[in-house]
């Protein structure tokens, strides 16, 4: 009994030192070429469900193995599972080779040292830095830092608008700045009680955060200072964040069941003709699944205060989209960029953003034919001029998590029928700023 | 008990001398004595080297993580990070502060929630265990039907609750508002104060079958001779629950009650799939409270430190518990 005793004593002790010890993780520097005929692709879920990206994404693999010989295995990935995939990946340092992530993560991700920094040379590799949209490249990592990924689809908010709904309120053009958009809102919800002017997703993070960002740009707040550390509770942001939850608690034209909505219910209360508009990414292909024909709705510009949209004040979209890195453990670095090289070339990036109605953030792309149908001209035009990238620092996804809580939270008080004043908003901003560790 | 035991164990000892002659003499490096004593546990041992990888090795890996600063610019060499001391702890106890206020609170939500959830649990598995005593017609297809939340998917049922409790859509507003026009207007069951009371109830739902199906086991143990003879002496139904049922359930109650408590304090399931990654301030558990801490905001030696935290108070707890009820137990016996 004792020796069993001691033997069980020994080894819990050895696995603790292993544990301890074995912390390390994937630990080397940066990919080499042992696994050369293979590579592992996680795709984020950019069609309307996963069949539908494995069915457009299948076809152009099998092209790049032709040319190269190397076989892709592809797995799309869910948005809710991507980023702690990516960081278990990171963690254990057993990942795929090449991966999509979301824009606003690249500068977190590039603190962490998973991803392969594009330098000039690896840029050279896939014919260059000047082949891509300036914003987007901007969205890719910290400034004055080597990017750690390359833009592989974009993409900017637009007002979608349902043009019967705007008919039949009598409304003859869509709203450019605010106070039209909330007048138009109003004639829309005094017509019938049970229709409204605004959609929101109350429930969601991400997507608080883009609409308080680009909000904020245009009362003059960025949510971050140079340095990197949060300012939160400018008046600017502070100002920014209660006009975006005025338009149900004061306003009254976004529904107050929007608080809760987190799963794109708002573009299902468009397509079921109960709201007026939405601001949102790229949207056409989530309509066209909801049944909605492209003559139903229209897209325009997402308002200003006033004015045109333009830079500064006039920024009325953050540059959103995806970008494709390599995983820096790869076992396979020249493939991976061979990899990135394909899917970032004129031809596959006129097909792929076709498919999925981004746009192309490859300059010589954008000229096809394709991307000048009206609602994508918008995007096109958002993004070339009066689009800003979300704060390329480290603590982006602390800002998303800690911030767009606040502002679920300020959604909750709206539709509990709580006020939501200028303290109130900054007494939820304070508390998110302070729970800003790093 | 003792008497009980010896006589198999003999038999066992005996057929083996008896039957296994041949096999001594192939393995005879092994000492008889080992050979008899060794047989449990090597057949405990890949429990025990499971238990080690899946439960104890992480627990210790999490307790080495939470005395170091592991933020995102370590996670993908985490062996570097720099060790940080209690600093991971005093941020997490310094309830002057935002974070140790926030898990403040939310320990005395988790607190709040877990009395109502495991009382109710409690209380709803008892009275259906003693309805359901008596034998009656359809008495097979209740129990069936009570235990249908338990055998259900966690994830499956709160999402359909999740539906249920839409403000728009929802079943429940649908009932409470459309039907019976108890509220002045549809209310929000998913965000704001309400979200405690919707968090209790899917609990309460998802837990009380686990308490029916323990008690009704412990039922079936009371002989019935008990009754009777206190039937005879006048006892009316409530006497005997009171004087007999609960007495004698108390064994099977002092374990339930322990576990439903861990269960229920742990709880991320639920809180989880009904309200997503940031839960409500009014149901912010601490399982919950976290994960946020450290996934979704990639501390994740804070979030280690308050699970550390969590575990203790857990330990202390459960030995308290354990303690107090085994003295009950004791002076009961005596």
């Amino acid at each position: 009994m004792r020796k069993i005793r001691a033997a069980a004593a020994v080894t819990v002790v050895t696995a603790l030192a292993a544990a301890a010890t074995g912390c390390g993780g994937g630990s080397s520097d940066s990919g080499d070429n042992s696994a050369p005929k293979t590579l592992t692709y996680w795709a984020s879920n950019q069609g309307p469900n996963i069949d539908a990206d494995k069915k457009i994404l299948t076809p152009e693999l099998a092209k790049f193995q032709k040319q190269t010989g190397i076989k892709v295995k592809l797995e799309v990935v869910p948005w809710s599972d991507l980023l702690n995939r990516i960081l278990a990946a990171t963690t254990s340092g057993d990942g795929p080779d090449v991966l999509n992530i979301g824009n606003t993560w690249s500068a977190s991700l590039q603190a962490s040292g998973a991803l392969l920094p594009w330098n000039a040379k690896n840029f050279d590799a896939i014919g260059g830095k000047d082949r891509f949209v300036t914003s987007a490249v901007g969205s890719s990592g910290a400034e004055g830092k080597d990017p750690s990924a390359v833009p592989l689809y974009s993409l900017a908010y637009a007002l979608y608008y349902n043009k019967q709904m705007f008919a039949d309120a009598g409304i003859t053009k869509p709203p450019t700045t605010w106070d039209e958009l909330v007048a138009d809102g109003k004639k829309i919800h005094a017509k019938d009680a049970n229709k409204w002017g605004l959609g929101a997703e109350g429930g969601n993070l991400s997507n608080n955060i883009h609409q308080a960002f680009a909000l904020g740009q245009q009362h003059g707040a960025d949510f971050f200072d140079k340095s990197g550390q949060p300012t939160f509770t400018s008046d600017g942001a502070v100002a920014a964040v209660k006009q975006y939850v005025d338009f149900m608690a004061k306003d009254k034209i976004i529904a107050p069941g929007n608080a809760e909505y987190a799963q794109n219910q708002s573009l299902t209360d468009f397509a079921k003709g109960k709201t007026a508009m939405v601001l949102w990414q790229a949207a056409a292909t989530s309509f066209a699944s909801q049944g909605m024909k492209p003559t139903d709705w229209g897209a325009a510009p997402v308002p200003v205060q006033s004015g045109t949209p333009g830079t500064g004040t006039s920024v009325n979209s953050m540059v959103a989209g995806i970008n494709i890195a390599v995983f820096n453990n790869t076992k396979n670095v020249d493939g991976a960029k061979k990899f990135v090289k394909f899917m970032t070339s004129d031809a596959e990036q006129v097909y792929l953003n076709k498919s999925y109605g981004s746009i192309p953030p490859v300059k010589a792309a954008q000229a096809d034919p394709a991307f000048s149908a009206p609602d994508l001209q918008v995007l096109r035009d958002t993004l070339a001029k009066s689009a800003a990238p979300l704060p390329q620092v480290a603590a982006e996804s602390q800002f998303e998590t800690t911030v767009g809580t606040a502002i679920k939270g300020l959604w909750a008080d709206a539709a509990g029928g709580k006020p939501v004043t200028t303290e109130s908003v900054k007494a939820a901003l304070t508390k998110a700023q302070q729970q800003m560790t790093q | 008990m003792t008497a009980t035991v010896t006589p198999p164990s003999a038999q066992a000892g005996s057929k083996e001398t008896s039957g296994s002659g041949g096999a001594r003499r192939r393995l005879p490096r092994i000492p008889d004595r080992i050979r008899r004593g060794g047989l449990p546990y090597l057949l405990l041992l890949p429990a025990i080297l499971l238990e080690l990888l899946i439960h104890l090795i992480p627990m210790a890996v999490g307790i080495v993580v939470s005395f170091r600063k592991l933020t995102l610019f370590f996670i993908r060499n985490w062996g570097q990070a720099p060790w940080s001391g209690f600093d991971n702890y005093k941020v997490a106890v310094d309830f002057d502060a935002p974070i140790g206020q926030a898990l403040l609170h939310s320990f005395w939500v988790t607190c709040a929630f877990t009395i109502l959830s495991v009382g109710l649990c409690w209380l709803f598995g008892t009275v259906a265990a003693i309805m359901l005593q008596e034998t009656f017609r359809g008495r097979g297809l209740l129990r069936a039907i009570f235990l249908i939340p338990y055998a259900l998917p966690a994830y499956a049922a709160i999402i359909t609750w999740a539906f249920m409790f839409q403000h728009d859509n929802g079943l429940v507003n649908h009932v409470l508002h459309d039907q019976l026009g108890l509220t002045d207007k549809p209310s929000f069951w998913l965000i704001g104060n309400n979200s405690f009371i919707a968090l209790v109830v899917v609990s309460v739902w998802k837990g009380w079958p686990f308490a029916f199906l323990i008690i009704m086991a412990g039922l079936q143990n009371i002989p019935r001779d008990l009754y009777e003879a206190a039937s005879i002496d006048g006892a009316g139904m409530w006497q005997q629950i009171r004087k007999i049922t609960l007495p004698s359930l108390r064994p099977v109650n002092q374990v339930l009650v322990l576990v439903l408590f861990l269960w229920t304090f742990n709880d991320f399931n639920t809180p989880f799939v009904l309200f997503g990654k940031s839960a409500p301030e009014a149901a912010d558990l601490i399982s919950i409270h976290i994960y946020q801490s450290s996934f979704v905001t990639w501390n994740f030696g804070s979030g280690s430190a308050m699970s550390v935290l969590l575990l203790l108070f857990l330990l202390v707890v459960t030995a308290i518990y354990l303690l107090l009820t085994s003295r009950g137990r004791k002076s009961a016996d005596v």
